[in-house]
């Protein structure tokens, strides 16, 4: 059986389960599992970018942003200009990634010149920009405010009833699924080969006929068109776009889901993904259960997921490089993302 | 006229504060070869400390001392608790972690002090003091080249006059050899983390009280146009840092008047990029050229 | 009487170790020179003594106290200074502060300036050139330098790794003989690891041939160089 074949049938097995488990759970989860979705396909791109590439970038929270602006701009034209239907919603998602792939080229040109903390530096000064972009243009972008985006009821055909958020996490699941059976395949391809050797050892990349600049180039567009799609996903689930969604601290969050997860492995990205979502619910519900004056509350319960995401960082980088993944892996037979 | 001199001035005054964090930058790359992302959050630190002795005391000054003492100590505690223990596989792991003390120094941060804008006072007026008919430098600006430049002073005195300046540059360039000629490579590092922590907390006290307002991620922006100017001077020389960041603080001033202050961070994006494009290796790059 | 006391000394992993079971004696005022082809551990040997390698097994000794464990900045405190291969001048400073780090952490400032114009005396080249930078000296400067700096620690005991190499055959006779004097007049201890075995020979007073991370013989300099057949199978001339 092909790799290609296989990773198809993954996707299926991983699709028909997924299906079944929203319509087991209650929409708020679907809520969530949604969220996890759109987050899984930004760090299973920064998975490729950092992992396989080795180039760091903090600023996938900025290139969400493209996409989910992108996304919100064009489903308001559609709607404004009445059209409606899915296949506008999937025009204006493709839109999303169009735009993100463009904001991948120009940083990955950039990029591709430069190496470790400079690069890192570009891509954090990226991050600090995006709101000064959505003020310098405010007529498009309204500033701090946002947009709203407009989002139009489940299918009629799947019932009066139909919970929107169940509609929503089978959009965010289609979306991630994709995503991962794309990125499966082509880092077992010779692209992901390529990726790896630049990053390993670039004098030697370059010998064995590597073209070193376009495979790092091609590296970035493709993890921004995936941080892209993610992006115009959020922008489905919560209706509205504006910087403070997609801040600094959203590309750090990023950075910590794909080093928690385990830089390299696409099943690290899903880790990551699915940290990103559990573990502010679950401060909430730790803080809930503390007895605070309503104001220290409100502090902890804003801060406490940084601090621990701050944390776990740290503590992983130090202690166990390999992630979730890494120590999932040493439990279970090889998986097939790393040689 | 009159308004190119304005922001001439003012942009000199904003460069100094951005020189002095562009040195807390190099001062640890030359120390560990670490670009410290978390150099922005170690300041905001120092500030709240000192906001907390002033709230207590009522003395701006004592308020001061403590910023600079609190920069000592996270500096030095962050390299004995955490830095040093890092794995040198990959550049990237300590870029990481010092990322991972940005999410947790501003968390902390924001659940003791609250995540809104605090007014931070100012020792000296900030009113512009007018010359010949043009409102110029404050007596504020003057107290920030002041302090400034005393930090250049002293640092250049340290590094090219004592003892201890000449070990950190053995220490740095040539860590084995330094070893073998009885130089405590290891605690100069400690040494060069508490130093860069203070000299960044300098830099916090200086320029939070101006537009900025005291906040946990207040120093995210400063942190950028600084390690632009830390760039722009070649990372390695603490001249350039010092050149670089009045060269930034010129941009950003005339960018700002000229075009409006919401650009100023796409102003500094723009520069990064263009000084990181054209020369890599900083428009002081020394006498080893090194592969960005 | 002894400065130096290397006994089974072990180093690297248990599977293969770089060293297996090294013997060793300095006596103050001497020269012993360590012979070997590449990889037979000289510079191995080196590094364990100043403390930059710990041994898995054996003793050091120096002046009657043991030298395992000690870190490696305080070695040099001790008396014993390590001159590593590639001389090891820091590139990006001038002459005249690489001599001063080599007795930065002495407390008597005046012995140190001594100590300085001292190496200005014996290298008189160096003098000349106090200002400049050490990327900027020559091979020979360098080792001079190198050597110098080791000097201004006022050491008893040198370890010197391969001082001629790349160096002109009348530069690495004029180290040699300073290397000679200095031993004479001052009672400095040096063990002096060389691939020259000629030049080493010539100086030195003692030798000890490594081959394969085991001492295969050690002697007097006269006997080691009049004895042909260990010449031939040892030390290839």
């Amino acid at each position: 059986m092909t790799t290609g074949l296989r990773h198809l049938l993954w996707t299926a097995a991983a699709a028909a389960a997924l299906l079944a488990v929203t319509y087991a759970i209650p929409p708020f989860r679907n809520y969530q599992l949604a969220t996890a979705a759109a987050y899984l396909c930004a760090t299973a791109g920064l998975t490729v970018l950092v992992g396989l590439s080795g180039q760091l970038s903090l600023g996938h929270g900025a290139v969400m942003a493209v996409g989910a602006y992108a996304v919100a701009l064009s489903q308001n034209r559609f709607a404004d200009a009445g059209l409606t239907g899915n296949g506008v919603l999937a025009a204006s998602l493709a839109l999303g990634v169009l735009a993100a792939l463009v904001a991948g080229l120009i940083v990955g040109l950039a990029a591709a010149r430069l190496r470790g903390p400079y690069l890192a530096g570009v891509t954090l000064a990226v991050a600090v920009a995006l709101p000064a972009v959505t003020t310098v243009w405010a007529g498009v972008f309204h500033s701090d405010q946002g947009l709203s985006v407009y989002l139009e009821p489940p299918p009629a055909g799947l019932g009066y009833d139909f919970p929107l958020e169940r509609w929503q996490a089978w959009l965010a699941l289609a979306g991630a699924l994709l995503v991962m059976l794309l990125l499966a395949n082509l880092v077992r391809s010779r692209f992901g080969r390529s990726l790896r050797a630049v990053r390993d050892d670039e004098v030697a990349a370059r010998l064995a006929g590597i073209d070193v600049a376009r495979t790092q180039v091609l590296a970035f567009v493709v993890s921004a068109g995936c941080a892209g799609l993610g992006g115009g996903l959020m922008a489905v689930l919560t209706q509205s776009v504006s910087p403070g969604a997609y801040s600094l601290t959203l590309s750090l969050f990023l950075l910590m889901a794909v080093v928690v997860g385990g830089l390299g492995r696409l099943a690290g990205a899903v880790w990551g993904a699915l940290l990103l979502v559990v573990l502010p619910d679950l401060t909430h519900t730790i803080v809930a259960s503390l007895t605070l004056s309503p104001a220290a509350a409100q502090r902890l319960e804003g801060n406490l997921p940084l601090a621990v995401f701050g944390l776990t960082l740290i503590v992983v980088m130090i202690a166990a490089p390999g992630g979730i993944s890494g120590v999932v892996r040493r439990l279970t037979p090889a998986s097939p993302l790393r040689r | 006229m009159d308004r190119f001199l304005f922001l001439t001035v003012d942009g000199l005054a904003k460069g100094a504060v951005y020189a002095a964090f562009a040195l807390a930058v190099v001062l640890i790359w030359r120390a560990a070869r670490i670009v410290n992302f978390a150099q922005g959050a170690m300041a905001v630190a120092t500030v709240y400390a000192a906001y907390s002795v002033t709230q207590a005391t009522g003395s701006y000054w004592l308020g001061f001392a403590a910023a600079l003492a609190a920069g000592l100590l996270l500096g030095a505690g962050i390299e004995r608790a955490v830095m040093r223990f890092v794995p040198h596989t990959s550049p990237l792991n300590s870029v990481i972690v010092a990322l991972g003390l940005v999410l947790l120094l501003q968390a902390v941060l924001g659940a003791i002090y609250g995540n809104e804008f605090r007014p931070v006072e100012t020792p000296f007026s900030r009113t512009g003091i007018t010359v010949g008919g043009i409102a110029l430098l404050s007596r504020y600006d003057l107290f920030v080249l002041g302090a400034v430049l005393v930090l250049v002073v002293l640092l250049a005195l340290l590094f090219t006059r004592t003892s201890t300046g000449l070990r950190m540059r053995s220490a740095a360039f040539a860590p084995e050899v330094s070893r073998l000629l009885g130089v405590n490579v290891a605690g100069l590092l400690t040494f060069g983390w508490a130093l860069a922590a203070a000299v960044g907390a300098l830099a916090g006290m200086l320029v939070v009280p101006t537009e900025l307002g005291l906040h946990p991620n207040t120093m995210d922006l400063v942190f950028v146009s600084s390690f632009t100017a830390a760039v722009v001077g070649g990372l390695d020389s603490p001249i350039g840092a010092v050149v670089g960041g009045l060269a930034v603080g010129l941009v950003l001033s005339y960018a700002a008047g000229y075009l409006g202050s919401d650009v100023t961070p796409l102003a500094t994006l723009a520069l990064l990029l263009v000084v990181l494009l054209i020369r890599p290796g900083g428009l002081f790059a020394g006498v080893r050229t090194r592969a960005v | 009487m002894t400065l130096l006391q290397v006994d089974g000394l072990v180093v690297g992993y248990s599977a293969a170790p770089v060293l297996h079971g090294v013997d060793l004696t300095v006596p103050p005022a001497t020269i012993v020179t360590v012979l070997g082809a590449n990889g037979a551990g000289k510079t191995t040997l080196l590094r364990t003594l100043s403390g930059l390698l710990r041994p898995a097994e054996g003793g050091i000794r120096f002046d009657g106290r043991s030298l395992v464990g000690v870190p490696v900045e305080r070695v040099v405190r001790l008396g014993l200074a390590h001159v590593p291969e590639g001389r090891g001048v820091v590139a990006e400073l001038t002459v005249e502060e690489n001599l001063r780090l080599g007795g930065v952490w002495r407390a008597d400032r005046r012995d140190v300036r001594l100590a300085q114009d001292e190496v200005y005396e014996l290298f008189p080249a160096l003098a000349a050139r106090r200002k400049h930078a050490g990327h900027q000296l020559s091979g020979g400067e360098r080792q001079m330098l190198a050597l110098g700096r080791a000097l201004v620690a006022r050491p008893r005991l040198l370890l010197l790794d391969e001082p001629s190499l790349g160096l002109a055959p009348r530069i690495t006779g004029q180290i040699m003989a300073l290397l000679r004097r200095l031993c004479d007049e001052t009672g400095l201890a040096v063990l002096l690891v060389e691939q020259n075995v000629r030049s080493a020979l010539s100086v030195a007073d003692q030798g000890v041939v490594l081959s394969l991370g085991r001492v295969v013989a050690a002697a007097d300099a006269a006997q080691l160089r009049d004895d042909a057949g260990l010449r031939h199978a040892y030390l290839g001339f």
